[in-house]
Formats: structure tokens, C-alpha cells, sequence
């Protein structure tokens, strides 16, 4: 009796998941250490006087201070696109309810690839704008026609089905993208520098170009957000509390194909990061949404800034892009998750 | 009564080892027409005595170099890549029973790539250690996928999940490796991606003529224990079959000639998902579909560099061409799967 009092009040009230505070502290601690290490590390270690210098002083003109403020802008993207993954990462999971949802598993990358060489190729595109715009339509028609493949038949999108679709859709566009590329080897040098998925081309005015698609993505995540709640619960389940689950889903999907589009038409194609900043929120937080959506966004800016001052320290002289890192760290996670599920939902 | 069901019985299989025996042979004679086609078109199109001439080895200027050097390697790396392909992703998919689980999807193909990029774009080593390099990494990724997606009970759904992971991670080493490699490389690589019989060499083939030569006819050979093992593990086992021993030979002759072909050709996209499928369809049930879908394959492979070579403005490597067909049949296979519920 009293037991079933006491799961009623905590349903009552809004329920902070237990170490909530604790992993938030976390998160801003290791979001500082990223942002230090970004700045510093790389093919030229930077002392911390020159850091200071470079941040603080603009009148100083050593090489160490350039190089810094160069190193401002690659980590505030790779923050930003770090963030728009994670939240995309969320939400395609609990659209689609599915473990393994992400764009480069799900072939929105190679959709978004398909229209922005098409783009450079026939369009003669050359802008920011431009880029965005194109990979928006190129991952919004993926995502719908995989979706669509996927979701037939009987027990709707299971993980394999959908998984299945995105690599059959997948193939068939990278040999449309090849077929583009070969008689024109201009696209070709562009496109290959695109195409590893990297933020070392980061400059203000692409960070500029992109946050008005991280501001809108993020409204419309927010919105969705509680409803999203309702919906892990099942489509009559969240019917029958009054969501309309079709509007819903269309926002909530919407808001993931406008972050991952926008960074991939800036960045090029990075995977594994929404898969990996979720799920490991989800690991700690528990499936409430309304903490899952926000701390995804914290754990995507701090894995993708991570993987990229690795790649920088491991590549060094050069460097090693980091949709390479986020591969070679998110491929694993994915196999191991593939072992957990159980094999009836696979 | 008993008599008459089994003269039913007798006649349906005389019926369908003749259909075999049509379809193999019209399989083996178009595969001839279009070694032919390879050999006579070209820039110049050289009289058919001209072109025999060259071919049993007299000078003839001009003739003897376009046959003998572009015209003839480049057929014989489409004819034995095409057949070790189509055999292999047969193999594949009869062994796990079910046409998704072939080397492009689970990724044994990849692996190889990989393995051979890396050998040519960063150590620049000779074609013997580009082919041992990508068989011991075809052999080391079918090894992985295996490990990981060992668990309490076989599932395919878990192998394709784990090779799509382990995949991903290949291909973006290979956009690395691309990436870091000199630009005169990158044209030449760009066969890593796709698949293509441009500049194939005579020297290059011999690793991939001695495999297939050795390995294809093991598989025919085990064609009939192949058919037994598709029944499933424990019919096999009661059927006398000693399943593991059969299952490891078939892998690892069938790992050996895709990864040698994907070596030398590049992984022709799609070849080996739609060489089994295709095979079974013409031959239908009942019969091993070994040979037909090694036939398969190597028509697939020429008759798409024909079309890519003469059908466009452009030429266009033959893996372009193979995965523009190739890609809309999987996508209509997964359809149909998903409807009838069998995913």
C-alpha cells in the first residue's frame, strides 16, 4: 500500500533523475577541459602564456597568438556541431524508437553527399548558404524514403530493418555520387575534402551560416520534447494521453534532419556521435527526454571536440579529420550494442 | 500408387536438371559472346582475323598492342573477378540463408579494400603483397564479424548489424588513406571506392587466375553440401554432414577469391548480392547454384563494363554501373522482405 502511494507521488512530482547535478557538473567541467585542450593541443602545443596572450590580448602579434585565435573559431564549431549532433541523435531515437538511429547509419549523410556534389557539379555552387541548403533537402528526402522502407511490413522500424534500408539506400547513392564525380576531377578534389568530415576549415562566417539552423533545430526539439516522452510509450499509449503522435513525430524528425543536415553540409559526414553522446547519457540519466535532449547536446560538443583534439594530436604533423576519430570510437559502440539488444528486437 | 508418385518425383527432377543444364549452358554461351564483344570493341574496331591474329601471337601494328594489352587483361580481370564474386556472395548467402548477408553488406569486401588501399597509396608495395595483405584482412574481418556477434543463439540480424559497425569504421580509414595519399594516386584509388577494370594488367592477374582456379571448383565441388546446410544446422547435422568442417572450408575458399578480386578489381559494387539471387531465380530449386552464379557474375561484370565503357559520353568504371542496377533490386528485395514479414 504504501509502496504504490509512494510510486504515485513520484510520478506526481517532476522527478530529478538521481545523479542529474552530479552529471552536469561533469559535463561543464569537461566541457572547460575540451575547450582548454582544443585551444592548446594540436600539431603545435601552445604555453599558456601565449594562450592568454592570443585570447586576451589582440595587440600581440606572436605566432602562438594567431595560432589561438585561429583555434577559437575551429572550437566553438566543433561545439556547436557537437551539440546539433547530439540533440539529432536524441531525437531520431526517440522518433524512431530505435537504439542505433544516426544519420550516417541511417544514409542521411550519403543523401546529404548526393545533392551537395550534385550542387557542385551541375549548380556550380561555391557558398556556405548554399552547401546548407542542398544537403537540408538531400538528408530531409533520405530520411523519409529510409524510413519509409524501413517501417513496412509487419512490426514497423525495427532496428535491422531500418539499418538494412540505410545501407541498401546508402550504396545506391554513393555510386550516384561516384557516377558525378568521375568525368569532373574538380568535384573530385572538393568533394574527397568533404567528404572525411572535419572542422578544420571552421571560420566565423560558417559558424555564422550555422546558427541559425542550430537556434531553429533546437526550438522545435524543445517543443517536441515532452510529447517525446509520451511516445516511448507506444503510438496508442501516447494517443490515448492526448499527443497527436503524426504532428509530433514530423516536428520531433524535422528538428533531427535540420541539425545533422546542417552540420553535415558544413562539416561534411561525421558519424556515431548522436549514437554515442545519447546512449551514454541515457546509460546514466535514465529515459526522460527532457534530460536526455538537453545532456546529449553536452556530451555530443564534448566527444566530437575531444575526437577532433585527438585527431589533431595523433595525425600531428598533420591531422587526422575526426569523422575518422568519431568512426573509429563510434563503430565499436554500435557492435556492442547490436550484442546487448535482445536478438528478437534485432 | 507408391510407382506413380515416385516416376512424379523422377520426371520433376529429370524436368529441372534439364532446365539446369539450359540455363548453364545459355549462361556459358552469352558469357562467351561478351568475352568476345570485350575483345573486338574498342577505339579502333580491328577486323575479327586481325584480332585472332594478335591473339595466337603475330605482330600485327597497332592490333597487337589494343588486344593483347589493354583489351585481353582487361577481360580476363572482369571474367575472373566476376566469377570469384558471384561464387563467394553465393556462398555467402546460401551458407547464412538469407540473400542480404553478402560480402557488401557484412562488409568482407571492405576489409579487403582497406587493406588494399593502404598497401598501394601509403607503402606503394608490389602487387603479391597487395594480394596477401587484403586476403589476410578479408580473412581477419570475416574472424571479427564472427567474434562479435557470437552470442547464446546464431542470429543473422546480429551478424549484419556487427558488419555494417566494423564496415564503417573501414570505410573511414579508406577516406583517410585517400585523403593523405598524393593526388596522382587519388584517380587510380578511386577504383577502392567502386570497382573498375581501367589500366588492369596482365602481370597483375596471376594471383587471382591460380586462386579462382583452385578455390572456385572446391566450392562446386561442395555445391551439394552447400544445398544441405542451407536446410539449417540441425537437418545438416542429421543429414551425415559434418557442419563445421564444411562451413570453415566453404568460408575460407570463398573469403580467399573475393578478397583476391577485390584486390585486383576493386570491390565491383553489388556483383556478389546479385550473382546468387539471379542464378537462383534462372535455375530454380533443387539444384546446386554454384556454377550458374559464378556464370552470372561474370556476365554481370563484362556486360556492365561494356555498357560503361560504350553506352555514355563518359566512361564509366564498371562498379558505377553494377551498383546503379544493383542498388534498386536491394532496395525492392528488402521491400519485398519486409512485407512478407521475413526480417
Amino acid at each position: 500500500m504504501n509502496s504504490s502511494i509512494d510510486s504515485k507521488n513520484n510520478l506526481l512530482k517532476p522527478h530529478i533523475p538521481r545523479h542529474f547535478i552530479a552529471v552536469l557538473v561533469a559535463c561543464l567541467v569537461m566541457l572547460v577541459l575540451c575547450i582548454i585542450a582544443s585551444l592548446v593541443f594540436g600539431s603545435r602545443a601552445i604555453s599558456f602564456n601565449e594562450l592568454i596572450a592570443g585570447l586576451f590580448h589582440q595587440n600581440v602579434d606572436s605566432y602562438g597568438a594567431n595560432v589561438v585565435r585561429q583555434r577559437v573559431a575551429r572550437t566553438v564549431f566543433s561545439l556547436f556541431c557537437g551539440a546539433a549532433l547530439g540533440i539529432s541523435g536524441a531525437l531520431m531515437q526517440a522518433v524512431t524508437r530505435n537504439p542505433i538511429a544516426d544519420p550516417s547509419i541511417l544514409g542521411v549523410n550519403t543523401g546529404a553527399s548526393l545533392f551537395v556534389v550534385g550542387g557542385i557539379a551541375f549548380l556550380n555552387i561555391s557558398t556556405a548558404t548554399q552547401y546548407i541548403w542542398l544537403a537540408l533537402a538531400g538528408a530531409m528526402i533520405t530520411a523519409v524514403f529510409v524510413f519509409g522502407i524501413g517501417s513496412m511490413g509487419r512490426g514497423g522500424a525495427t532496428p535491422l530493418k531500418l539499418v538494412l534500408a540505410g545501407a541498401a539506400t546508402s550504396a545506391a547513392l554513393s555510386s550516384l555520387v561516384i557516377a558525378i564525380m568521375i568525368p569532373r576531377s574538380y568535384v573530385m578534389d572538393q568533394f574527397r575534402f568533404w567528404q572525411v568530415g572535419s572542422v578544420g576549415a571552421a571560420n566565423w562566417s560558417s559558424i555564422t551560416t550555422f546558427i541559425p539552423f542550430l537556434i531553429v533545430g533546437i526550438l522545435l526539439g524543445i517543443l517536441s520534447i515532452a510529447a517525446l516522452n509520451a511516445l516511448a510509450l507506444g503510438d496508442e499509449v501516447a494517443k490515448g494521453l492526448g499527443v497527436r503522435t503524426g504532428v509530433l513525430r514530423l516536428t520531433a524528425a524535422l528538428a533531427a534532419v535540420l541539425l545533422c543536415g546542417a552540420t553535415t553540409a558544413l562539416a561534411g559526414p561525421i558519424g556515431f556521435v548522436g549514437l554515442l553522446a545519447t546512449h551514454v547519457i541515457r546509460l546514466i540519466l535514465g529515459p526522460d527526454m527532457r534530460y536526455v535532449v538537453p545532456m546529449s547536446a553536452f556530451a555530443g560538443a564534448i566527444i566530437l571536440t575531444i575526437s577532433d583534439v585527438c585527431g589533431r594530436v595523433l595525425g600531428s604533423p598533420g591531422e587526422l579529420e575526426v569523422g575518422v576519430v568519431t568512426a573509429f570510437i563510434g563503430a565499436p559502440i554500435l557492435i556492442i550494442i547490436a550484442r546487448k539488444a535482445k536478438v528478437r528486437g534485432l | 500408387m507408391m510407382n506413380k508418385s515416385i516416376e512424379i518425383i523422377i520426371a520433376g527432377r529429370r524436368q529441372r536438371r534439364r532446365r539446369w543444364i539450359v540455363v548453364t549452358t545459355s549462361l556459358a554461351a552469352l558469357l562467351f559472346v561478351l568475352c568476345c564483344a570485350m575483345l573486338l570493341l574498342g577505339n579502333t574496331i580491328y577486323p575479327v582475323k586481325d584480332v585472332m591474329l594478335a591473339l595466337l601471337g603475330y605482330e600485327l601494328k597497332g592490333v597487337s598492342f589494343a588486344v593483347n594489352s589493354i583489351r585481353l587483361p582487361r577481360m580476363l580481370a572482369g571474367f575472373f573477378a566476376g566469377i570469384a564474386f558471384g561464387i563467394g556472395g553465393n556462398t555467402f548467402q546460401t551458407m547464412l540463408r538469407n540473400p542480404l548477408a553478402n560480402p557488401n553488406v557484412i562488409g568482407i569486401t571492405t576489409g579487403s579494400s582497406a587493406a588494399a588501399v593502404f598497401c598501394i597509396v601509403i607503402l606503394h608495395t608490389s602487387e603479391s603483397i597487395v594480394s596477401i595483405a587484403s586476403i589476410i584482412a578479408g580473412l581477419a574481418t570475416v574472424l571479427f564479424i564472427y567474434l562479435f556477434s557470437k552470442g547464446k543463439s546464431f542470429s543473422i540480424g546480429r551478424i549484419i548489424l556487427v558488419g555494417i559497425g566494423i564496415q564503417a569504421m573501414l570505410n573511414a580509414a579508406i577516406s583517410y588513406i585517400l585523403l593523405v595519399g598524393a593526388q596522382q594516386d587519388i584517380p587510380s584509388a578511386l577504383r577502392w571506392l567502386t570497382g573498375s577494370l581501367n589500366g588492369a594488367q596482365m602481370h597483375e592477374l596471376p594471383p587471382l587466375v591460380i586462386f579462382v582456379v583452385i578455390f572456385a571448383p572446391i566450392i562446386i565441388l561442395l555445391g551439394k553440401h552447400l544445398s544441405i546446410l542451407e536446410l539449417g544446422e540441425q537437418s545438416a547435422t542429421s543429414l551425415g554432414l559434418n557442419t563445421d568442417k564444411t562451413r570453415i572450408i566453404l568460408i575460407i575458399s570463398a573469403v580467399f577469391i573475393l578478397a583476391l578480386a577485390t584486390a585486383t578489381t576493386g570491390p565491383i559494387a553489388f556483383v556478389a548480392f546479385l550473382a546468387g539471387p539471379i542464378a537462383k531465380r534462372l535455375v530454380g530449386v533443387g539444384f546446386s547454384n554454384v556454377i550458374p552464379a559464378g556464370l552470372v557474375g561474370a556476365n554481370l561484370v563484362l556486360a556492365s563494363d561494356l555498357i560503361g565503357q560504350f553506352a555514355f559520353d563518359v566512361r564509366y568504371p564498371v562498379g558505377i554501373i553494377t551498383g546503379i542496377i544493383g542498388a534498386p533490386y536491394l532496395i525492392y528485395l528488402l521491400i519485398r522482405m519486409n512485407q512478407k514479414g521475413e526480417l
